[in-house]
Parts: structure tokens; sequence; C-alpha cells
């Protein structure tokens, strides 16, 4: 692997850039290597992102062809809950399509390339030095940073690609105010926002040992700096300039063309990738920072209790996700006061208020908000119903399937930790949302009213478990297709409004059935019909696992 | 006695793969079985069977006289397992792993824990993922022999271990094996089958191509004589059962097969014995036995199907030759 590595010219060099340069020997070969393995990996991310956006570009050239079709769409998205689910108003004083895209879609797209960045990074490191092979590659004639710069050059390499896919895909669309100049920005906006996030990653991977630590941290960043902006966006315009995610929808791309901004992302890339650089010195391959802690001799009573076992291999994700949305919940509901007061065109809000179907200002934003809300608690259910496939193909099930556990208990308390886990992560966003929004809003009646909200999405969440189950019962090494509910809720809950599809598409969704609390009023039937869906699937699910081989290393 | 252990006929294929193609195995209550083959033979595959995690394509497999896929988590509550690469959940100590098997096992015997954790010399408060492959071994071993199980299903047990340990862990199954304990024992380390084990069965492509106590086994094997004579022995060429046969003067240097070692050393005694050695077949001979060809012919080439080498089950089917046996019994 290192074959081409020349052997180190000790004569010509001096001490000090010889260490510097026998650091990052063989990142080169590395990188190489990274492709290689990634070439699939890789090419479905940019084709999916890039193909994504121009179709996006082209439904809007298609629904906003002439400025009375421009203005309706400015109405909608003039309101508090618009707003925290896209960008900063000066996006509306031109809405062009290239405008919307820059609006809409670049808030939701600097998530996604974050994501793929993260991802990325913490794959061609801590999942190397966790799975062992990186013990293998560092013997070899490789420099102590050079895992760390092939990771970081890596996920540059899927950044510019992206961005001059972007460019190049936008100019040749030749839409009606997307330029050339504009696609050439909005593409580089996306490479800005993923080096960030690659940088975060490169710090993220060195505090842990392990890879669902290092990335769980980074998306943390990637959510806190979302929220950060959805916020700033709706209330003060300080907290967007906190976020990364806020200083690339501030280019105003296709209206100011701002180039600047980037030089903020490429910066606090540079400091944060120089950061992982120093942090991975004062550490061995293969640990985290911190330093690994001694347990207990014996097992606690609960530990050998099957729930209580799968509750402890859940927990770490639990409280993470729980942590997570309760602080969203709170970041929300503290704008919920200030959406209530952001009415300034009554007649345009109550038109789009009428398209939501909401009663009140703040009423639509905490449907929105709940939404949001949903999707990430599915997040979590789909990681936590496969985690028995995940045990399963780790070879940890064998031992425990051996003794006098049944395989439906074993399964079952996973299942039953996913339902209760997703349920109580539902009950802390909305108490998070509630408490922070009856204080903002000035309304204690909030509180419960949100909460049950929150909970009416329970049911849609069963369902996803219920087809996790389902897969890994009968379709073990399908378990990963699991990721479409919640993937498919998203697209239509965040983009359905925007792009206005059908209604068969969102009732597709377990998700598009349940009542849209607190704008409309609640419903029962669809939400027993779920739950009886949702034991359904866990049964069928159970059955199969009961009838198939384990499989085994 | 009392079978522990009944497997006929045993079919499993993954995909293209036939693992197993008509393995019959018996293990009689209270003894210590080895089970002997190459890595891919179909041992790991057949526990696996044997503990109701894969199900069998067609064949019979009974344990302790139930089913080990129907009764699966009554029989889990009798046996006890190690398999042979050992996962541990990378945040939960030895010691709480440990516990955790054992108790889903139905029982832990809390002296019997700590005191072998003692006797293995293992760390219970580090975490799973802290641990190198030997001490995972060592969790596994110990939780298995902490909870009172009537049958152990051992695959591989000591892969990783040090020598030290090795001892150990024979005295332990030693231990088992007197309080009447029946164990099945997978293994590559012949030292350790020939120390344990009552019988064995060699598998080899899925299927068995021999089983009984090493006695049987030598018996029916070849055993290499080296003799010295006062005149120069004659005739033994034209004696049934001898091969490989070496006349240089006085001395001689045979193979004979266990039927025709009386008559064979009768023969030489015609010509007046000066000194005699032979060497009875080890268990890596009797292996070589079954593999040698595959040695011969570079590798398993996965050509030659289970059918064809049903050959190998007649013990008198072509041996290796002499010379390499020869080579091993100096």
């Amino acid at each position: 692997m290192t074959g081409t590595v020349a052997p180190l010219d000790v004569s010509g060099t001096s001490a000090t850039t010889r260490t510097a340069s026998v650091a990052f020997t063989g990142t080169g070969t590395l990188v190489r290597f990274g492709l290689r393995r990634d070439r699939v990996r890789m090419s479905v991310w940019l084709l999916a992102l890039t193909l994504g956006t121009l179709a996006t570009a082209a439904e809007y050239k298609a629904l906003y062809a002439t400025p009375e079709e421009r203005a309706a769409a400015v109405g909608s998205m003039d309101s508090p809950a618009a707003l925290a689910m896209t960008g900063p108003r000066h996006y509306l004083s031109d809405y062009t399509a290239g405008a919307m895209l820059g609006h809409q879609l670049l808030g939701f797209m600097a998530v996604l390339v974050g994501l793929m960045s993260v991802l990325i990074v913490t794959r061609h490191t801590r999942d190397e030095e966790e799975t062992g092979r990186a013990e293998l590659v560092r013997s070899t004639v490789v420099g102590h940073h050079a895992q760390l710069a092939s990771a970081l050059l890596l996920a540059a390499v899927a950044n510019l690609a992206l961005a001059l896919l972007l460019a190049l895909g936008l100019t040749a669309m030749g839409i009606d105010g997307i330029g050339p100049g504009g696609a050439l920005l909005y593409g580089f906006t996306h490479a800005a926002i993923g080096l960030v996030f690659a940088g975060t990653a490169a710090v993220t991977a060195q505090i842990t040992a392990h890879t669902r630590g290092a990335s769980g941290m980074a998306l943390a960043a990637i959510g806190v700096a979302y929220v950060l902006r959805a916020s700033g966006d709706v209330g003060n315009d300080a907290l967007s300039w906190l976020s990364p995610i806020g200083w690339i929808q501030r280019t105003y791309v296709f209206v100011d063309d701002r180039w600047w901004p980037l030089a903020l992302c490429l910066g606090l890339a540079a400091l944060t990738a120089a950061y992982g650089f120093v942090l991975s010195t004062r550490r061995d391959v293969g640990a985290g920072l911190r330093a690994a802690r001694l347990g207990r001799r014996t097992a606690s009573d609960a530990l050998t209790r099957p729930f209580g076992f799968a509750l402890r291999l859940h927990r770490g994700t639990l409280l993470g996700f729980g942590a997570g949305l309760c602080l969203m919940g709170v970041m929300y509901g503290s704008i919920l006061g200030e959406a209530a007061d952001m009415v300034k065109d009554v007649e345009q809000v109550q038109e789009a208020l009428a398209r939501i179907g909401g009663s009140t200002v703040a009423e639509s934003f905490a449907t929105m908000v709940m939404v949001v809300v949903a999707v990430v608690a599915a997040v979590y259910v789909v990681m936590a119903a496969l985690r028995p496939r995940a045990e399963e193909s780790a070879g940890r099930a064998e031992p425990l399937l051996a003794t006098g556990l049944s395989r439906n208990r074993w399964l079952g308390s996973h299942v039953a930790v996913a339902l209760a886990g997703g349920t109580a992560l539902l009950v802390l966003a909305g108490l998070g949302f509630g408490l922070a929004g009856a204080a903002s809003a000035g309304d204690g009646g909030l509180v419960l009213d949100l909460v049950g909200a929150a909970v009416a999405y329970a049911p849609a969440l069963w369902v996803t478990v219920g087809v996790a189950v389902l897969l890994f019962g009968w379709f073990p090494r399908a378990g990963a297709l699991a990721w479409i509910v919640p993937v498919y809720a998203f697209l239509v809950g965040y983009l359905g409004p925007i792009l206005q599809l059908p209604d068969w598409m969102k009732n597709l969704s377990p998700f598009g059935h349940v009542p849209q609390l607190p704008a409309a009023g609640m419903d029962w039937p669809p939400l027993l019909a779920l739950t009886a869906v949702a034991a359904g699937l866990i049964l069928l699910g159970l059955m199969g696992f009961r009838r198939r081989d384990l499989e085994t290393k | 006695m009392k079978k522990a252990i009944t497997v006929a006929g045993l079919h499993k294929s993954f995909g293209r793969t036939h693992a197993l193609a008509g393995l019959d195995l018996a293990v009689e209550a209270g003894e210590v079985h080895g089970f002997l083959g190459p890595n891919g033979a179909g041992k790991s595959t057949t526990i696996r069977i044997l503990l109701g995690l894969l199900r069998a394509d067609s064949g019979g497999a009974q344990l302790l006289g139930k089913d080990p896929w129907k009764d699966a988590v009554e029989l889990h509550r009798r046996l006890a397992y190690v398999p042979g690469d050992v996962e541990l959940w990378p945040g939960l100590t030895g010691g709480e792993a440990i516990d955790l098997l054992a108790k889903l096992r139905g029982g832990l015997d809390r002296r019997r824990r700590d005191e072998l954790i003692e006797r293995f010399d293992l760390d219970p408060v580090k975490k799973g993922r802290a641990y190198s492959k030997g001490n995972r071994q060592k969790v596994a071993i110990v939780a298995a022999l902490a909870s009172d199980a009537e049958l152990l299903l051992l695959d591989e047990p000591t892969a990783g271990l040090d020598p030290l340990m090795e001892v150990v862990f024979q005295d332990v199954i030693l231990q088992a094996k007197a309080a009447g304990k029946t164990v099945l024992l997978s293994s590559h380390i012949l030292a350790q089958v020939e120390k344990l084990c009552d019988r064995v069965s060699i598998v080899r492509r899925g299927r068995t191509v021999q089983s009984g106590t090493l006695g049987e086994m030598r018996h029916l094997t070849r055993t290499t004589v080296e003799a010295e004579t006062e005149r120069p022995a004659t005739g033994l060429d034209a004696m049934p059962g001898v091969h490989g046969l070496r006349v240089t003067d006085r001395r001689v240097n045979f193979a004979v097969d266990g039927a025709h070692l009386d008559a064979a050393i009768r023969r030489l005694g015609e010509f007046g014995i000066r000194s005699l050695t032979s060497h009875p077949p080890t268990l890596e001979e009797l292996m070589l036995r079954h593999y040698g060809d595959e040695l011969a012919s570079g590798g398993r080439t996965g050509k030659n199907d289970p059918a064809s080498s049903g050959a190998a089950d007649t013990l008198d089917a072509a041996a290796p030759s002499t010379g390499g046996k020869g080579g091993v019994a100096r």
C-alpha cells in the first residue's frame, strides 16, 4: 500500500522540515486508496446531492414561472414557521428561482453535505482505529498525521467535486435567475460548509475511541448550527452569525452574490482541522483523549435481565438524542413568542396560514416544529431498532442466544427499548418546547398542548420500529432500508409544502397520517390504525426471526 | 451409556457452499469428545446447529434427548457454550459479561466464578474493548464454567490463550469431567485432545471420516517399526499390511497396519532382533492420513466434493507415503 513512498533523503533536508514531512509520509497513497475504497459510496452521495438540487431547481422553474406566482411564494414564506425551516428573510427581496434555492434548499443541503463530510472523516480515521486496521496501516511507512490528513483530503475532494458538479449542472440548466456566477458561488457554499464539518469531525474523532461517538458529536454540532440559524433567522440575527450554516446563507447567493462569508468557513475549517492534528499527538493509536475507565466487578441485577441489558446498550444513544431534542425544543420554544409578534402583513400571512391549516401564527409554527421533532426521533428509533442487527453482525448475539434467553425475549427487549425510548424522546422535546414556549408566549396552557402534539407522533414512530423489525426478521441484510422511513418523512414533510407534492405522496409515510396538532384538531382513528399496523409489523418480524438462521461470523 | 449428542446425516448449505454433507456424531454422556478437522471442515456449523442458532437442511440431531431447534431455550439452560472467537460488549466489563451470560443461562455459582477468575488470572473490571483476544476467550470460558451446566460445547476454546492458561484450562476440563459433565471439544491443539479426550471424531469437508477412541484408531492405523537384526531380514515385502519397506544390510525400516503388527514382529524375530523401536501413530499422523492428499496437492482445491472424498472412509485406503510419515515419527 505504501510501496510508492520513497525512502527518506536524510542528507538534503533540514531537521525540522524532515520531521514535518515524515509525519505526513504516505498521505498521497492513503488518499488514492481511500478514493478506491469509497468510489461507489462517494459517487452515490455526489449524484444524489447534485440531482436533488437540479430537480428542485427545475421544480421552482415550473411552479413559479410568473412574477405573480413568485409574489405568492414570498407571501407564503414570510412567516416565522417558514423562515425557521428555510433561511434569512433578505432572500425574499428578489425571489427568483435562484434566490429560492439559496433560501429554501441551502440550509437543508448544508446538513446533508455536513453529514457526508463527517461520515467520510470518521470512516477513514476513527473507524479504522476502532477496527484495528489502522494499526496494520500505521505499522508500514506511514507518518502519524497521514491518516487524518488523507481523511480530510478525501472530504475536500468530495466537497470540491460537489461544488463543481452543482455549478456546472445549474449553469447548464439555464434557468432565469440562475446565472453562472451565482451557480459557481452556490456550488462553493456547499464545499465551504462541508469543509467546516469535516474539520469538526477531525476534532471529535480524537476525543472518543468510538466511531459512533465521534460521528454523533459531529452530527450534534451540525444540529446546533442548524438550530442557531433557525432561531437567528426568526428572531435575533446575531444568533445566525454564530452558525456556519448561517454564514453560507448570508452569501445571499443569486441575490447579492457575496463571496466573503465563505472565508469565515475556510478559516473555521482550517482552525478545527489544525486542532484535530494537535489533539491527535496527545493520544495513542486506538485510544481516545478520555482514558478508558474501569468498571464494576460484578453485574447489577438490572443488567442481567434482558430489558435492563438492552437499555444499557441503548443508554448512550438515548441520552444523546434526549439532550439534543430537549435543547432543540427549548430553542424553538423560546422564539415562539417572537413568532407570534412577527405578523406584519396580516393579509398575506392569513393566506399562508390557510394553506397550512393553522389557526394562529404560533400554532402553525409549532406544527412545523413537531414535524422536525418527529423526524429526529424517527432517526433514533431506526438506530435503536437496527441495533439487534448490529449485535448479530458483530457476533455478540451468538453467546446470548446460546443461553436460556429466547429469541423472542432478546429481540423483544430491544424493540421495547426502541418503542419506549422513541416515545420518551417525544415527551422530552414536547416538554422543552412547551415550557420554553409557554414562557416566551406567556401562556401556561401551551405546555400540555405541545407535549400532546409531540406524543401524537408516537404511533408513527412505532410503525417505523415495525418496519425495521420486519426487515430484521425476514431480510436481515436489507435492514438499512428502514432508513427510508425517516428520510422519506423528512423529504415529504420538509419539501412537500414547498414543492406542493400531491397528497398520496404524503400518505405513503406513516407520519403523513398523524393529525397536525396543535394547528389541526385531534383525530384518533388514524393513530389507532397506525398502532395496529405497528403491532402487526413487529409480530411478523419476531416470527421471521424465530424461523431464520442466526448470521454468524 | 446414554448418548448426550446424536447427529446423523446432517446437511447444511450456505448458498452454494455445502458446509455439512451428511455429518454423523455420537457423544456419550460423561465423556470428553474431541472434534477434529481443519478450518472450514464444518465443526463450528455443527456446534451452531446443536445450539439451535442454525437450522439443519436435513438429517437428525438430538441433544440430551431433545431437538436442538425446537427445544433450544430449555436445552440452553442445561448447556454452556464457548465460541472460538469471543466478541464482548465494548462498554461492559468482563465481570459484568460473565454475570450476564451465566445468569441468563439460569444460574451463577459466585464462589466458583471468583475462583475461576483467580485461576485464569483475569481482570474483571476492565471494559470489553480493552481485552486482548486471549482475555476475551477467558471471559467466555469463566462464564461457561461458572454455571452448573451438564453439557459443555467448546469451539476452539483456547485459541489465543498462552501455554500457562492452556494448562489451567486442561485442568478445569478434567475437573468438569470428574464431576460427570459431558464435553464436546472442537480443537486444533492435538496435544490438548490427546490429553483430555476419551474419544475423537475427525471431520473433513462436512462429513465424519473417522470416529473412535485413540486406542482404536491407533490399532487401525500403521505403526512405524525400525529394527536391527542379526541376519538380513527377508520375506517381509511379501507379507500383507507391510508398507514402505527399506532393508539396508541388517537394518530394516517399515510401516505396518495394526492388524498385521503381530505377524510382522514374529517374522522379524526369526532373524534375531538386536534392537527394536516402534512408534504408534501420533494424532498428528492420524490427521495427516486423512488430509495428507490435500497437503500433497497444495491445499484444498474445493473441486473435490464430499462425495468423492468418501473413499477416505475405508481405513485401508491409500495412505500418504510412508516417507512423509517416517519424517513425523523420527
